[in-house]
């Protein structure tokens, strides 16, 4: 069984009901969601949630100010079990790195700095034609500079070897995570992952095709490639 | 230098649960009985009022809260409406103002001057004088007012004397705290955001003008409880009443995003305060959360004199507000509000 690992502490409502949805939506083959909160409120809005999408639902209280609400989201079609993936997406958003003069006590709602039809195309996994070591440097800084910016991208299409990016072992993927966590849509090409050999090792965002990349950037208001 | 944010969740839905708030209330000492206080903090108003002469009463309140929008200009006009409901929910008058500001000394003060010209313009459209203020340096903008005004003690509304037989007469549409919600997260449409600040910029000046002419026996404003929080403390332990959904005005959209769970702390509380109190006959999900939603600067929620509904809700509607009928009071029953 697909088990997703939404961490939303931190995270004002909506947003924990917001990425639990998220999260049960791309489970197609059914599987679990577990959010992770930090209020009772947020617990009860969860289960409000649950309840209307019919998913079984169970609450547990871990540590003072931590809990875990666990969702089952049921099959709708056969499901061949011997394929049983299980895989953990841990949404983390680092408090401390991005909100640093925030009491991290207290939650507060963060308001939405992503910015509609900004899309950033990453077509390979180094920045600008020169050394192959400065590259993948100047890449990791421009990701984590991208965490930075008062405005996020909407989007971010990562393709040929831009597919490493979003793969275990990179270096960027802290930052990747930190702007998925934002509610950046972070999409690599599923015929590179094959072609690299990275298909089981996608840990950020999801899996695209050429069509939706087409489509994104013809969508898209302006368009960041490094 | 770190970041400083303007708008991180606000409006009402930042005020602190009812349930949590009353047993700290419960606890205080209670002062001398001086027969001059009318409305203090023994009733649930969030308003006082002192009788200085037979005929004259000051009206005190106060209100503020972080911002819920980007525009600071607007949130001032937001806030300022907001405060000053409360004097016109007595069916008082304003007549003094005073700033309640806080705000991050490292951040641009033009923003801080956009607030307080949105609030000032409001202070004056509502017929009194923003005289001074207050202002902490704080990590978080913050923005309200102090409100002082008159009533005739004679003629003033409380929240808690509705009668058996009341028509039940809402003002404003309801929703604005699940659509500033899927603002935050860039889920609420353009037209549905002007919408509900169109509705929270605007006075409930006129509405209470307009109720003074008709039999009034109570009157709140819908805020940061949500409709079915003020309608449980109107009917005060004593009373019932019988809401119709399909009358409730609500905003365009704000139904869409409840079934998209854009759903805010505040509304979760409120139904954790009210729901014991609450039947919901066939009632969607969303249309519960729309009915719990926390109100920033809501409507008007009257009370009045069955006779009169008609007229009343009539002069409203001509005067461009979208008052609308939502139910009676009845006798106090098992269930205290009952939805169908």
């Amino acid at each position: 069984m697909e088990i997703k690992v939404v961490d939303a502490r931190g995270l004002a409502c909506p947003l924990p009901v917001v990425n639990a949805k998220k999260a049960t939506a791309e489970l197609k083959q059914g599987g679990k969601v577990s959010v992770l909160v930090d209020n009772e409120i947020a617990v009860q809005n969860l289960q409000k949630f649950a309840k209307q999408k019919v998913y079984e639902c169970m609450a547990k209280k871990l540590a003072p100010q931590e809990y875990e609400v666990t969702m089952i989201v049921e099959v709708k079609k056969s499901v061949e079990e011997t394929e049983d993936v299980t895989k953990v997406v841990t949404e983390k958003i680092d408090m401390g790195v991005r909100r640093s003069n925030e009491d991290e006590k207290t939650p507060t709602c963060q308001p939405d700095i992503r910015k509609k039809g900004m899309v950033v195309v990453l077509s390979g996994n180094v920045c600008g034609t020169g050394e192959e070591k400065l590259g993948k440097a100047l890449m990791k800084a421009f990701v984590f500079a991208l965490t930075k910016q008062d405005q996020l991208p909407e989007t971010i299409l990562c393709y040929n070897t831009g597919a490493y990016l979003t793969c275990e072992g990179a270096d960027t993927l802290e930052d990747m995570k930190s702007l998925e966590a934002e509610g950046v849509k972070i999409l690599t090409c599923g015929t590179c992952l094959d072609f690299y050999g990275l298909k089981e090792k996608l840990v950020v965002g999801s899996v695209t095709n050429m069509y939706e990349m087409v489509e994104t950037m013809e969508q898209a208001q302006n368009i960041i490639s490094p | 230098m770190s970041e400083i944010l303007f708008c991180k969740g606000g409006g009402c839905t930042a005020k602190l649960g009812a349930g949590v708030l009353s047993h700290v209330l419960e606890l205080l000492p209670k002062p001398e009985k001086d027969e001059n206080l009318l409305i203090g903090y023994d009733s649930k108003d969030d308003a006082a009022v002192y009788r200085l002469t037979e005929n004259l009463a000051m009206v005190q309140t106060l209100d503020f809260f972080p911002p819920m929008i980007e525009d600071p200009y607007l949130f001032g006009k937001i806030a300022a409406a907001n405060a000053l409901s409360d004097i016109f929910a007595m069916g008082g008058e304003v007549k003094t103002a005073l700033n309640i500001v806080c705000f991050p000394e490292s951040m641009d003060l033009n923003i801080l001057g956009e607030i307080m010209r949105g609030g000032s313009e409001k202070v004056i459209e509502a017929g009194g004088s923003l005289v001074g203020g207050h202002s902490i340096a704080d990590e978080s903008v913050k923005y309200g007012l102090s409100v002082t005004g008159v009533v005739n003690p004679k003629k003033m509304w409380a929240n808690n004397q509705g009668k058996v037989g009341d028509k039940l007469i809402l003002t404003k549409k309801l929703g604005v705290g699940i659509i500033c919600s899927a603002n935050r997260i860039g889920e609420a449409s353009k037209e549905a955001l002007q919408e509900a600040i169109t509705s929270m910029i605007t006075l409930n000046k006129q509405a209470a003008e307009i109720a003074k002419k008709y039999e009034i026996h109570a009157a709140t404003d819908v805020t940061g409880f949500g409709f079915l929080g003020h309608l449980h403390e109107m009917m005060d332990g004593k009373l019932s009443c019988r809401i119709i959904s399909k009358e409730v005005p609500i905003l365009n959209e704000a139904l869409v995003y409840a079934d998209e769970f854009y759903l805010t702390a505040a509304a979760q509380k409120n139904r954790n305060y009210v729901e014991e109190f609450v039947h919901f006959e066939n009632i969607s999900f969303a249309m519960e959360e729309v009915l719990l939603d926390p109100q920033t600067s809501g409507g008007l929620l009257l009370a009045v004199e069955a006779n009169d509904a008609m007229a009343m809700v009539r002069e409203m509607r001509e005067a461009g507000l979208p008052a609308v009928m939502v139910g009676e009071i009845t006798e106090k029953k098992d269930v205290e509000i009952w939805v169908e």
